[in-house]
């Protein structure tokens, strides 16, 4: 740790003066290929929505917490997302319902839950860090744990990433493999709890999504194969994080926020490329 | 000369031959239409067995029940005679009726064969190993072209014989093919039927295979059974042919020169 702010502030910027941006520049270096992996994975097998929902539960999961005079949420916040994701792909699977509507109904019964929670006598204010994310909240302690967590479901992401792509391809051919379509997806499930959690308090709960899903929706843009795609999406999230950190820094904005809309400029960018390639071809 | 039912049945004896599926009374009922009843088939190394009958007849159930996908009466028992020892989990290939899959994924040929190589992640790198698998596997099926086509971007044909590539490797003990030619033209169908009847005998291979193309499927198959919600009527080509039901559901002139 400390070879790291020694190394850093040895950079000519004024940024790098700052403890706090050191500490958050190593925590965007530890999680940026974790969400781009995910998020590849996340796109191919179509549960950015869900992904989506799980980020949302969170807040439910921050109200519990504070409900049960938890001193830190996190336990609440992991244990809610976790089975609201158990339940929306046991209700999609055994009712064979639309995925849209399960989503989008479980999505609004845990904001409004939260809401309902946090508002209780009226200082919901003070949980609004939650929503934006606070950059200086990363301490030390908390980039042992992104590092721990990160590889630990990094490791469990590479080794099950065939079986996911495989299911993302079509749940049949996979289960002619023997591959069970709903341990694995439970499995994913719990590793997109696990990464969106983590990574809550500093991104905040509106665009945490976003972090996972657009690297690799650009990626997709320009990817001819699986390899090409998971290494342009770390790439851009890599690229898009340490610039939107220090864009955030000199332009004093939510660091979160900013990191995506970077990101999105390099969607936009990708898109051009695929657009002169298929004009190119014809 | 002999016809090529009589040329396949002439090789069938090398191949073991033995009864390695056993269908028993299988009955699927799916919101609350008896879709299947009371379906009993027994499936032998080194034979095709092909499936017709009219649409919503079944047939993709059977496949689908095979697979362990739909709930069931009956039982279906496999049995260890490929010497792997497991009763419930032989190594299926399977080839569905249509992939449906979303096709701008930047998934490539060859990233569909490594993954289901092994568990090294696609998303590093191929190994050597599968990179020779995936080549040999495809040039089975005259596709060694396509190892490095986005599979979003194949024709129908071209799919079908990667699919068929894919389900063969590894090679497994059963395997499913759900109209694997619709949407084929025909001298790509008679290229896929050649490529299927080689390697049931290379492989000692027991094939399930759905199909409406019943003119095109009688010289390759084994068997053919003709299922309508139950087993209207099985056994060879020329017997089924020539069952009134079938003559009623398919027409007169179907593949008469190939009857032996």
């Amino acid at each position: 740790m400390n070879a790291w702010h020694q190394l850093v502030s040895a950079l000519p910027f004024e940024w790098t003066q700052f403890a706090f941006m050191r500490t958050a520049l190593l925590a965007i270096v530890i999680v940026s290929p974790l969400f781009a992996l995910m998020g590849t994975l996340v796109i191919n097998n179509r549960m950015a929505f869900f992904s989506d929902a799980i980020g949302h539960a969170s807040l439910t999961g921050v109200g519990l917490g504070v409900l049960l005079g938890l001193s830190d949420p996190l336990w609440a916040l992991v244990a809610f997302a976790l089975i609201l994701g158990v339940c929306i792909i046991a209700l999609q699977r055994f009712t064979g319902a639309n995925m849209d509507a399960v989503i989008s109904l479980s999505m609004s019964f845990s904001i409004a839950l939260g809401v309902v929670l946090l508002s209780r006598g009226g200082n919901f204010n003070k949980f609004s860090h939650y929503l934006i994310g606070d950059l200086l909240s990363i301490t030390t302690r908390e980039i042992y744990q992104l590092l721990a967590t990160s590889i630990l479901v990094g490791g469990a992401l590479l080794l099950g990433y065939n079986r996911i792509l495989l299911i993302g391809i079509n749940e049949s051919l996979a289960r002619s493999r023997g591959m069970s379509a709903w341990w694995t997806q439970m499995l994913f499930c719990a590793a997109i709890v696990m990464v969106v959690t983590m990574n809550l308090s500093w991104v905040g709960i509106l665009i945490v999504n976003s972090m996972l899903i657009v690297p690799a929706a650009g990626a997709r843009n320009i990817a001819r194969n699986a390899g090409q795609y998971v290494w342009i999406a770390v790439g851009i999230a890599l690229v898009s994080g340490v610039a939107g950190l220090i864009a955030s820094f000199y332009a004093n904005t939510a660091t979160g926020a900013t990191i995506v809309l970077v990101s999105m400029g390099c969607f936009v960018g990708t898109l051009g490329m695929k657009a002169a390639r298929s004009r190119r071809a014809a | 000369m002999n016809s090529p039912t009589d040329h396949h049945r002439g090789l069938a004896r090398h191949v073991c031959g033995e009864c390695c599926t056993q269908i028993e009374g299988i009955g699927v009922t799916l919101n609350g239409n008896r879709v299947l009843e009371n379906v009993s088939l027994h499936l032998h190394c080194g034979e095709l067995t092909t499936l017709v009958g009219p649409n919503g007849a079944g047939k993709s159930t059977l496949l689908r029940t095979l697979l362990g996908e739909v709930p069931h009466t009956g039982a279906i028992h496999f049995l260890p005679v490929f010497g792997h020892g497991r009763q419930d989990a032989p190594a299926m290939g399977y080839v569905p009726q249509h992939l449906e899959f979303d096709r701008f994924s930047p998934i490539s040929v060859q990233d569909a064969f490594s993954s289901v190589l092994s568990r090294w992640p696609v998303a590093l790198w191929h190994t050597r190993r599968h990179r020779k698998t995936a080549r040999e596997a495809l040039s089975a099926v005259h596709a060694e072209h396509l190892i490095h086509r986005r599979m979003g971007e194949l024709s129908g044909g071209e799919l079908q014989r990667v699919l068929l590539a894919l389900s063969l490797t590894p090679v497994p003990n059963l395997l499913l093919l759900d109209e694997p030619v619709s949407g084929i033209d025909v001298p790509g169908r008679e290229m896929f039927y050649r490529t299927v009847s080689e390697l049931r005998q290379r492989f000692d291979l027991s094939i399930l295979m759905v199909s409406h193309d019943l003119a095109g499927v009688t010289a390759v198959s084994d068997r053919i059974v003709f299922l309508n919600h139950r087993i209207v009527c099985s056994g060879t080509p020329a017997e089924v042919i020539a069952h009134p039901e079938v003559r009623r559901t398919f027409g007169f002139d179907l593949a008469a020169p190939n009857l032996p």
